[in-house]
């Protein structure tokens, strides 16, 4: 994999798109965030030349910490090819000019919008996600005034309601993504789209990392080597997904899945859901056969 | 017995012009459950939500005697006053649909609380729950149903259920058979009755059915206009009344 060198940007916009003013206030917010692990920090969202739910959020925390020198990649579902990652990735290159790659390793900002890559994050990374929902208490406590009260009092007994639900419901804890977690024995979090399969990554993981959402208004982070807990019952413990089949392209068994319908007469294959991860290791091993 | 389990003093409440409490005063002993009986409009559930931290009163002092000593209601930080209401307190709402969550089943409901309390363990939490519901008498095997697919009877008793679990000192109740029709609140009446015997509860219980009051309560005090009017034992209340309004009231009440 190779680096798509920087460019000359757009200079019609400021560096990455937003002002200078608008990026202090969200370093200020990233400022915040970073101090108390775990909890939702107001900011004001601006509005951004794509629609809601594309990643509003992500983008904002993503200009805001972007340096010229920065190489930057962004993953929708794991994939480096599908539409909202090609399209920021575009966005960047031409408001910034920065370098970009589908490489995890050669990454220094990665903007995702599911998984966390497959690859172990290093210290010299920074993670940013595009949250949809920051507040985990929301299904079953619509008032914002009063979830902002269960975090402050750490009334969160709510939130096992909801995995209490899950398995009476289904015989075992069926929430697969946005599944909460609590950070340093403190605040619960809600990770947001990503499948539970990566909570365990968030855990003491060396980089760091920024959740934006847009929408909501609201930006929090987790810095490197932070306590990630995933929330259960004594008697049903967390555990995360398992596949049956190894992965159909690179054989890995140890990653995230993705099932994918190959024609109208129910074929289907499994296939890695991080396409950076299943490229190496297919390349690595056609490398080792020349 | 010597300490009261809650003592009210000077209680005043209003909004705006229109007050709704009025220097109100009175004890609450353990194992005693005081009715409060008057008209619509006479300041009685604000008088219960007010001792219940649920609205701030303007002036008066809420004492209540845990084990710990005597805590102002009004004085004790919020979270203090969360974990006193999800302890040893309990609030039976006069619409269950105030009381209960909707979107999930009966037992997610009844288990509320004790997950509020840091239990931990599903196969516990569900005995416990499936217990409760044999308590307030309802089948076992709509344990996963939800509450709004209950008739309102049911909905009462679960709310019942939800609240009672974390085995309370002190039960708050909004003319808890409101709305229902004759037979169901016979027999809910007879339910709470031998739940508050049996758990040796006190209950504080607003109505202005007096037939509820004479069945549950041991004391009895009449609003009228923001104020108590009458306070003493139910039976007394009822048979001997005094006050003009008191009177009223009693031989107000339909003989079939």
């Amino acid at each position: 994999m190779t680096i798509e060198p920087a460019a000359a940007r757009d200079t019609g916009y400021n560096f990455a798109y937003l002002n200078e003013q608008t990026k202090k206030m969200i370093r200020r917010a990233l400022l915040k965030a970073v101090a108390i692990p775990g909890y939702q920090v107001p900011f004001a969202s601006r509005e951004m030349p794509m629609p809601y739910g594309w990643g509003t959020g992500g983008v904002q925390v993503t200009a805001s910490v972007l340096t010229p020198e920065d190489v930057l990649k962004v993953i929708d579902q794991g994939a480096d090819d599908t539409t909202n990652a090609v399209s920021i990735r575009k966005f960047f290159k031409r408001t910034a000019g920065v370098a970009t790659t589908e490489a995890t390793a050669e990454a220094s900002v990665i903007q995702t919008r599911h998984r966390i890559p497959e690859q172990k994050l290093t210290s010299d990374q920074i993670l940013v996600y595009q949250v949809p929902i920051p507040e985990p208490l929301r299904f079953l406590e619509p008032r914002e005034t009063e979830t902002r009260k269960m975090h402050a009092f750490e009334d969160y007994g709510l939130m096992h309601v909801k995995l209490y639900e899950d398995i009476s419901q289904h015989g075992h804890i069926a929430t697969t993504y946005a599944y909460p977690v609590k950070v340093e024995g403190r605040y619960v979090m809600d990770p947001s789209p990503t499948p539970k399969f990566d909570n365990p990554k968030m855990d003491n993981c060396a980089a760091l990392q920024l959740f934006g959402a847009g929408r909501e208004k609201r930006i929090y982070a987790l810095p490197p080597f932070t306590s990630v807990v995933s929330l259960d019952f004594e008697d049903h413990p967390f555990e995360v997904q398992a596949w049956e089949h190894p992965c159909e392209l690179c054989g890995a068994r140890d990653t995230y899945l993705d099932e994918v319908i190959v024609d109208d007469e129910g074929g289907r294959m499994f296939v890695c859901s991080d396409t950076d991860y299943c490229a190496s290791r297919r390349q690595a091993v056609s490398e080792a056969a020349e | 017995m010597t300490t009261p389990l809650l003592s009210v003093s000077g209680l005043h409440k209003s909004f705006g012009r229109t007050v709704a409490c009025d220097d109100i005063s009175f004890d609450l002993w353990p194992g005693e459950v005081l009715g409060i009986v008057g008209e619509s409009g006479s300041g009685k559930t604000t008088l219960l939500r007010s001792i219940a931290g649920l609205i701030e009163p303007d002036a008066g002092e809420i004492s209540y005697y845990s084990g710990e000593g005597a805590l102002d209601v009004h004085d004790m930080s919020e979270p203090e006053l969360r974990r006193l209401q999800r302890t040893e307190w309990a609030f039976v709402h006069q619409h269950p649909r105030d009381g209960l969550r909707l979107n999930v089943s009966a037992g997610a409901n009844i288990g509320e609380r004790l997950m509020a309390n840091d239990w931990r363990h599903y196969d516990n939490i569900r005995s416990e729950a499936l217990k409760w519901l044999a308590a307030v008498e309802i089948d076992e095997a709509r344990i996963d149903d939800l509450p709004r697919t209950f008739s309102g009877g049911m909905q009462q008793r679960l709310q019942i259920a939800r609240n009672l679990i974390t085995s309370p000192r002190l039960v708050f109740m909004d003319e808890p058979t409101g709305g229902l029709d004759v037979s169901v609140q016979a027999r809910l009446l007879d339910l709470i009755r031998s739940l508050v015997r049996d758990l040796g509860l006190s209950a504080i219980v607003v109505t202005h059915d007096l037939a509820v009051a004479r069945l549950l309560s041991t004391r009895l005090m009449v609003m009228k206009d923001a104020r108590v009017i009458e306070q003493g034992l139910t039976d007394q209340v009822l048979e001997d009344p005094q006050a003009a309004y008191s009177q009223l009231l009693v031989s107000s009440v339909l003989q079939v």
